[in-house]
Order: C-alpha cells, then sequence, then structure tokens
C-alpha cells in the first residue's frame, strides 16, 4: 500500500491538463499530476508515482546529495578496510 | 533502475552497518519501531536484519492501514458489495482480508462482482463504462492514499457523475502513533518514519514525538540503504543524547509536505469523531470520512451498511503485534492456524503485514541463513 | 463461517497436547526454533482443501493448486505412475518408454504480442514432453468453442497451431470440437494430449535433485505473463514486451546431449520460477539456495512488476526451463544452451543445498537473505 515508484515524465497528453505519460524502467503509463498543481513537472524530471498519482517531485540535489553521502560512507569504509589490511600491530 | 539502484548497493549497506555497530553502547539495547507496512515489506524482502546488530532490534508498528481495518467494516463493504446492481473495486491487498463471512476473494468466487483495480481512477473508468451499475470503490490507505481518493471524488464530481461512491476507510498516522508511545507495555527508543505518508503530511507533525517524548524520528525512504541510513541517523542522534525530527528521504518527502493534497483531503473529507483500529480500539479523530457537501458519494449514506461491530477471533493477537509488544512468531496461532493461505488477522494478511512479511521472507533464525550461506 | 478458524485452533490445542509430553523450550531465541519447527511440522502435514469451493488462487499453479491436486485428484486417482506428478507421465509399454502429458488452455486475450492461444498450446505442450526427457512426436487437439466465436478468429489460431507444431517437428493427430452456448468458454478454450518417447538412459525428475547441484535458467523470465497482463489493457500500461512462448524440445535435445548429468527439467509456467525452486526443495527434501542479482529479467519487465507490485520470480514463462544438473556437467550444460538462439541468454542461478530442507531462499542483490515461498493467491490470473 505503501507502494510509491519513481518514473520519469515523458510528456503531457494533449487535451489533458492533468495528465502525463511516465516511463518507469521502460514501462510506459498515464498518470494524474494534479497533485503537483503548484509545481507541475517538466519532461525530463522525474515523480514519485503512487496509485495512479504522482505524489511528489523527486528533487534531483537532494538524491544526488544523498548519493553523495552514501559514497562518503563507502568511501571511509573502503579506506578503513584497507587501513586494516595493512597496517600490522606486531 | 534510476533512483532505485543506487539505493540498493551492497557494499554501502556494509558500510553503514559497521557504523550503526561502532555507535551501539555495550551492553545497551536499542528498540527502534518502523511505523510504516512499506518499510516492514523492504526489512523482510531484502533481507535487512542480517545486517544489524543483535543490539538493535527493529519493532514493527500500525503502519499498515489493510491490517488496521476491524473485521465489522470488512463486513459492511462485504454488504455493499452483495448489493444487486453494485461493482465493487477494491485495491489488491484488500482482497484477502477476512471478514465474519469470507474475503472479498471468497465472494468473488461466489459471484459477487469485486473487481481489483491499481488506482481510484480506474474505478472511476468502470463507472463511467457501466452507468447502468453502481460502483462502490473501497477507500483504504494513510495520508498517502487518501489525496488521491479525494482527487478521484473531485473529478467524479466535476463530471456529474452519479453512479460513483467510495466507502471511507482511510486513516490517519498521528492517532496511532500516538497511542503507541502512551502504550504502557512498550519502551521504544526511537522511530523509522513512515516516507510517503509524509510526503502529504510533512514533517512537523511528528515534532510532537521528539518534543513531549523525547524520542528521535527519522523519516526513512524505502530501498534498503534509506533504511539503514536512517537507523544510522537514529543511532547518532541516540548517542548524542539528542531527540529531533530528520528527514532522510529529503529527495522526495517536503518538509512542508504537500499543501495541494492536503486541500484536496480537506475539499472533500473531514474527521470522524473517533474510528475503532483493529488491535488498538477507538482513536479519537483519526479516521476520515466524505464531507457532507460531497455526500452523493459516500456510499455509507447510498446504501445501507450494517455497522456492527464484530469482535477479532479469540485466538487472534494482530492487536499486540501491530502495536509492536508481539513478535509475528510470538503469536500463538502463527504458522500454524494463521497462515497467508489461511489468515486469521490482517498481519497476516496484507503483503506489508508483520506477520506475513516475516512468514513469507523472514522465516529463518539467523543462525540458519549465516550457514546456509556458508556452504 | 468462523467454524475453519474453531477447527484449525482445535487442531493447534491437539499438537500443543502432543507436545506438552516434550521439554518446555526456553525463551527467547529458543521460541522462535520451537515456532518454526511447528511450522515445518504443519507444512508438511497432509494437504487438506479448506475451501467449499473453487476459487482462482486453485488456478494460480502456487500452494492452492498443490493442495488440490493432492488432496482431491491425487487421493482419488492414486497411482505409482501419477504419484511423481512431474510435467508429463512416464509410462513403459512393451520395450519403450513414452512420456504423456495433457494441458488446457484458458489464456485471456486469445491474442497477445508475440502468439496467441494456439501457440501456446502446441508449444506447452510440447514443452512438457521435453521435460521428462522424452523426444514430443504427436498431439491431440481438443477445442471447446463459444457460440458466436468469429471463424476467422478460430482459423488463425488453427494457422498458428499448425506452424507452431511444423516448427517443433510434431504432428496434431486427432481432436474433438464441442460448442457451448454463448457467455461460457470465453471464445475459446483448448485441451491437448502429448506423448513422446523417452531414450533408454534418460531419467529426469525433481526428485533426483541433489546436494551441490547446480541451478540454471534457460533464459530471461517473466516475459509472458506480464505481456498478457498488460494485454488484457486494463492497466493502461505499455511497454516492449513480447511473449516468449516457443518449443524447447531442440534445446533440450542438445543440453542432454552434452552432458549425463541432467537431473531435472521444468517449464517454468503458472506460478513462474519460485515455484519450480519449491517444487525441486520439496520433491528432493533438499534446500535450495539462489542469487537475485543472476536471475537474467528483462528492463521492462522488472519495471512493470515493480509498478505493479508483483515479483518477477512468480510470473509465468511459455519458453523457460529451470535445469537441475550435477556439478560436473554444468559447463558443458550451460555452453549447449547458450549456443542455441533460445538459450542463448541462460544463467546459473543458484545451487542445490542440503539444509535447509524444503526451503527456497534467495540471496539479495542487497545482501541480505529471504526465503521464496509458494504463491498464495494469484496475481495474474488465467496467464496460460
Amino acid at each position: 500500500m505503501c507502494l510509491g515508484i519513481p518514473g520519469e515524465v515523458i510528456e503531457f497528453l494533449p487535451d489533458q491538463p492533468d495528465l502525463v505519460r511516465v516511463d518507469v524502467s521502460g514501462v510506459r503509463r498515464v498518470i494524474n499530476v494534479g497533485l503537483l498543481a503548484d509545481d507541475m513537472p517538466e519532461p525530463g524530471e522525474w515523480v514519485l508515482i503512487h496509485v495512479g498519482f504522482a505524489l511528489s517531485k523527486i528533487d534531483e540535489a537532494e538524491a544526488a546529495a544523498a548519493l553523495e553521502f552514501l559514497e562518503s560512507i563507502g568511501q571511509a569504509y573502503d579506506d578503513e578496510i584497507a587501513a586494516l589490511a595493512e597496517s600490522r600491530i606486531e | 533502475m534510476r533512483f532505485v539502484d543506487e539505493f540498493r548497493d551492497s557494499d554501502k549497506a556494509r558500510a553503514l552497518a559497521a557504523k550503526i555497530t561502532s555507535l551501539c553502547e555495550p551492553g545497551r539495547q536499542y528498540k527502534l519501531m518502523e511505523v510504516c507496512g512499506g518499510h516492514t515489506h523492504t526489512i523482510y524482502k531484502h533481507g535487512l536484519e542480517d545486517y544489524l546488530p543483535e543490539q538493535v532490534t527493529l519493532v514493527h508498528g500500525p503502519g499498515c492501514p489493510v491490517c488496521v481495518i476491524p473485521m465489522g467494516r470488512v463486513d459492511d463493504a462485504m454488504a455493499l458489495a452483495s448489493e444487486p446492481d453494485v461493482i465493487m473495486t477494491s485495491f489488491g491487498d484488500m482482497m484477502r482480508v477476512p471478514g465474519s463471512n469470507g474475503s472479498f476473494f471468497d465472494a468473488k468466487a461466489r459471484g459477487t462482482d469485486i473487481r481489483m483495480v491499481y488506482s481510484p481512477l480506474d474505478a472511476l473508468k468502470i463507472a463511467k463504462q457501466n452507468p447502468d451499475r453502481r460502483v462502490v470503490f473501497m477507500a483504504i490507505g494513510f495520508e498517502t492514499t487518501a489525496p488521491s481518493t479525494a482527487m478521484t471524488v473531485l473529478r467524479a464530481a466535476s463530471s456529474g457523475l452519479t453512479n460513483f461512491s467510495i466507502f471511507c476507510n482511510h486513516v490517519t498516522i498521528i492517532p496511532a502513533i500516538k497511542a503507541i508511545l502512551d502504550s504502557p507495555d512498550l519502551r521504544l527508543d526511537g522511530f523509522i518514519g513512515p516516507g510517503h505518508v509524509s510526503t502529504v503530511i510533512g514533517c512537523r507533525p511528528y515534532e510532537f514525538i521528539a518534543r513531549d517524548y523525547g524520542k528521535p524520528v527519522v523519516v526513512a525512504g524505502f530501498e534498503p540503504l534509506d533504511i539503514l541510513q536512517s537507523i544510522y541517523m537514529l543511532m547518532l542522534q541516540l548517542s548524542a543524547g539528542e531527540a529531533k525530527i530528520e528527514n532522510q528521504y529529503s529527495r522526495v518527502v517536503p518538509w512542508d509536505g504537500n499543501i495541494t493534497a492536503l486541500k484536496a483531503i480537506g475539499e472533500t473529507m473531514e474527521l470522524r469523531p473517533y474510528f475503532e483500529w483493529r488491535g488498538l480500539g477507538f482513536i479519537s479523530h483519526s479516521a476520515l470520512k466524505v464531507r457532507e457537501a460531497y455526500a452523493a458519494f459516500d456510499a455509507e449514506l447510498i446504501f445501507k451498511v450494517p455497522g456492527v461491530r464484530v469482535a477479532d477471533p479469540k485466538a487472534c493477537q494482530c492487536g499486540e503485534v501491530l502495536k509492536g509488544v508481539l513478535k509475528p512468531w510470538e503469536c500463538k496461532v502463527f504458522g500454524t492456524a494463521c497462515t497467508p493461505e489461511t489468515p486469521i488477522g490482517t498481519c497476516m494478511v496484507s503483503p506489508e503485514g508483520a506477520c506475513a512479511a516475516y512468514y513469507n521472507y523472514g522465516r529463518l533464525t539467523r543462525t540458519r541463513v549465516k550457514e546456509a550461506i556458508r556452504t | 463461517m468462523t467454524g475453519w478458524i474453531d477447527r484449525a485452533l482445535a487442531e493447534h490445542d491437539q499438537e500443543q497436547h502432543v507436545r506438552r509430553g516434550s521439554p518446555q523450550p526456553a525463551p527467547g531465541t529458543v521460541r522462535e526454533e520451537s515456532v518454526l519447527e511447528r511450522i515445518d511440522r504443519t507444512r508438511r502435514a497432509r494437504p487438506r482443501v479448506r475451501e467449499d469451493r473453487i476459487t482462482m488462487s486453485h488456478g494460480a499453479g502456487g500452494k492452492a493448486t498443490q493442495s488440490l491436486v493432492e488432496a482431491i485428484f491425487l487421493e482419488a486417482f492414486r497411482n505409482p505412475l501419477l504419484e511423481p506428478l512431474e510435467d508429463g507421465a512416464s509410462l513403459r509399454i512393451g520395450d519403450s518408454r513414452l512420456a504423456l502429458t495433457t494441458d488446457s488452455y484458458v489464456v485471456s486475450p486469445l491474442f497477445f504480442p508475440g502468439g496467441d492461444i494456439g501457440d501456446l498450446a502446441v508449444n506447452g505442450t510440447v514443452n512438457d514432453l521435453s521435460m521428462t526427457g522424452a523426444t514430443p512426436l504427436y498431439l491431440t487437439a481438443g477445442f471447446i468453442l463459444e457460440e458466436g466465436f468469429p471463424v476467422d478468429d478460430l482459423t488463425r489460431i488453427v494457422t498458428s497451431m499448425a506452424k507452431a507444431a511444423s516448427e517443433a517437428g510434431v504432428q496434431i493427430v486427432t481432436g474433438d470440437t464441442k460448442v457451448v452456448e454463448r457467455g461460457k468458454a470465453d471464445g475459446c478454450y483448448i485441451n491437448t494430449a502429448g506423448i513422446g518417447l523417452i531414450a533408454p538412459d534418460v531419467n529426469l525428475g525433481v526428485a533426483h535433485a541433489r546436494p551441490g547441484d547446480v541451478i540454471m535458467v534457460s533464459g530471461p523470465i517473466g516475459d509472458h505473463g506480464i505481456t498478457i497482463m498488460l494485454a488484457r489493457g486494463e492497466l493502461d500500461i505499455e511497454a516492449d514486451v513480447v511473449s516468449d512462448t516457443a518449443p524447447l524440445n531442440g534445446l533440450v535435445a542438445d543440453l542432454l546431449e552434452s552432458t549425463t548429468g541432467i537431473r531435472a527439467l521444468r517449464d517454468a509456467t503458472r506460478g513462474g520460477v519460485a515455484t519450480i525452486l519449491n517444487e525441486i526443495a520439496r520433491a528432493a527434501d533438499v534446500g535450495v539456495l539462489v542469487s537475485e542479482d543472476a536471475i537474467p529479467v528483462r528492463y521492462p519487465v522488472r519495471g512493470a512488476s515493480e509498478l505493479l507490485g508483483i515479483d518477477p520470480m512468480y510470473v509465468a514463462c511459455e519458453g523457460r526451463m529451470v535445469v537441475v544438473v550435477d556439478e560436473t556437467g554444468a559447463e558443458p550444460a550451460l555452453a549447449a544452451l547458450r549456443a542455441h538462439p533460445l538459450g542463448a541468454e541462460a544463467a546459473v542461478i543458484g545451487r542445490v543445498t542440503a539444509d535447509p530442507a524444503g526451503i527456497v531462499q534467495l540471496r539479495t542483490s542487497f545482501g541480505g537473505t529471504r526465503i521464496v515461498d509458494l504463491l498464495v493467491g494469484d496475481p495474474l490470473p488465467r496467464i496460460c
């Protein structure tokens, strides 16, 4: 029920202002963007889709920041593992 | 898949797991509740608990909107479905929820016209295509789904449809969390906050948890790394003795929520004075009903519903599982009388229910898992 | 209707009564262990059909189908030839070993991207025979037609069948036609039977799986089921997916020639690859451990599954098989699969383990582990 998944906006439907076609991993579906009336998504932007509606726009900057944090954690971990492998106490 | 695969990287998971472990004070147990059913599902589906140290326990909360529907309401829905010209439409997860006389699925086998839909808009389409029938949409879900139902009602109104209505069982998350916090049998250290509900209500509504109860909350995404990172952020707060609201899912959740969505809900629905939650009892101002202005779309007014309160079967311990007091396997009938094929309670029926998730995915002790992987 | 709950509780109490003789388990993790044991015992108990009416779950290929087959059909017809419950029965007639199979096709819609009910009928029957290791030879075709069904559609279907039969090298040698009133049979239902010859040294069966065996899949999974679901047009989803319906007898022949180590073959139809893996675990009383990363799934199939909240492992295929092969035969087997057009994307997905018996585990791409259980319910009805 919490099933929300990211999809990329491909195009607006010609005579239906609230409907856009999105692409989710190669699958295309029409969804309603009425809930994003204040900040309509443009083709190329990503939205979170839930039961046929877009609930929110995916903020690419925030996504990048999130990934950067994870990369840094990963890097720090890799560095530590490397250091662990190289260090000798005896 | 973009915005999905990057958050499923196992190396980063190991890194986060190491960090979480390093923050555990020796001898201290940490109990974190993940409120949202979607989180429960992800945790079991990806085997996340394998990454956590023994000191950190995840407790499953009542954030599964299917799980909290009392049997009486299911019976009401079944009564609606059996009305002569009605086409009942419902999300897939509702199909197997047992009432006193079986589930939608059983009724379908007996010939009742019940159809599974992916979106309330699909139900609207069915209403348009079947003008001589009356279509009822079983509206369930937290604030995540309520805006979609609301928008659908608004569309029905603007297109002048006269054969479409909803049976409104939307519930709100904050009263449920408060009921948990006020519950004497639980001692929690923090909350993994619901992700998609927060896209609608924002993060502010959780502030009372930190302010009045001193517990940290991190609003979390649904990919495995999101959850691990959120646990890490909670542990950071706990080791610093802090309690505040943080948003890990900032790529999707706006701090202030979605005003348009809240307005749509406000326009079409209002809070019921009280509503019964399976396992938690009656909670005031915790559920939505259709506003008078949209009475033409309220199935409870158009049709007669029995409205009888039905007690859960004596054996059912869903209530305690929903509150996080019991782990699924601690329920007396888990796995024997109550299985996914023969569910007694909703925790086993809904794919997000703690019992279903554990039975379907997690049903191996950790030692057995580690042995199997080594071979 | 709470009758069945009372019965279930009575059983539970009975079990507790029986256990009272044994020492009480200590609290904590041991408690979890004992509950898991209780579950195992329940799952191994005699199958029973609890419902008083047939539901769509009984046709899904998962738990309900299994219970129905074992509790009703096997109970009534029981004999040693039926008991293995493989895709086809192995019969000895004189000096020859024959494989005999039967199938019914009720797919909706009748025509879909990549094929139609006719292709499915021929390929599906050919495949069931091939899975027993037989060379498919002759098919029957029985039609149940609905009053009002367009003859042009029937011609289209039959033309597909002729083409499919020719490609597979089999002949349709006898058949039957019935017509039912408007409103029944949804256009056209097809029933088939198939017969093939099994070579003397071939002996396949899921019960032969042994710890250490390698498990492979002949190509990307879930194509057919997703195609059907999208073709129904109820979901307003478009994607570039076509059904994978194909005759596997050529591929199987190459495979059997490459190594003598093939233990079992199963085509992953209703219930998908997950169901086959469970059948292996159950029949041979072994564990199965597969790796999510290793299972080939086409990009749009994954997208559609995510969108709909279905797991591709449970989605039907109509031209893919699961291969269980002895460790020494794994390399030649994989090479043989990949050399054939229908097996070009074949992949090793996991192994048979000794423990935990009867259970299928998945190592997720994330690194955690979870169980892959038999399907409950029916995410994609009328798939084949």
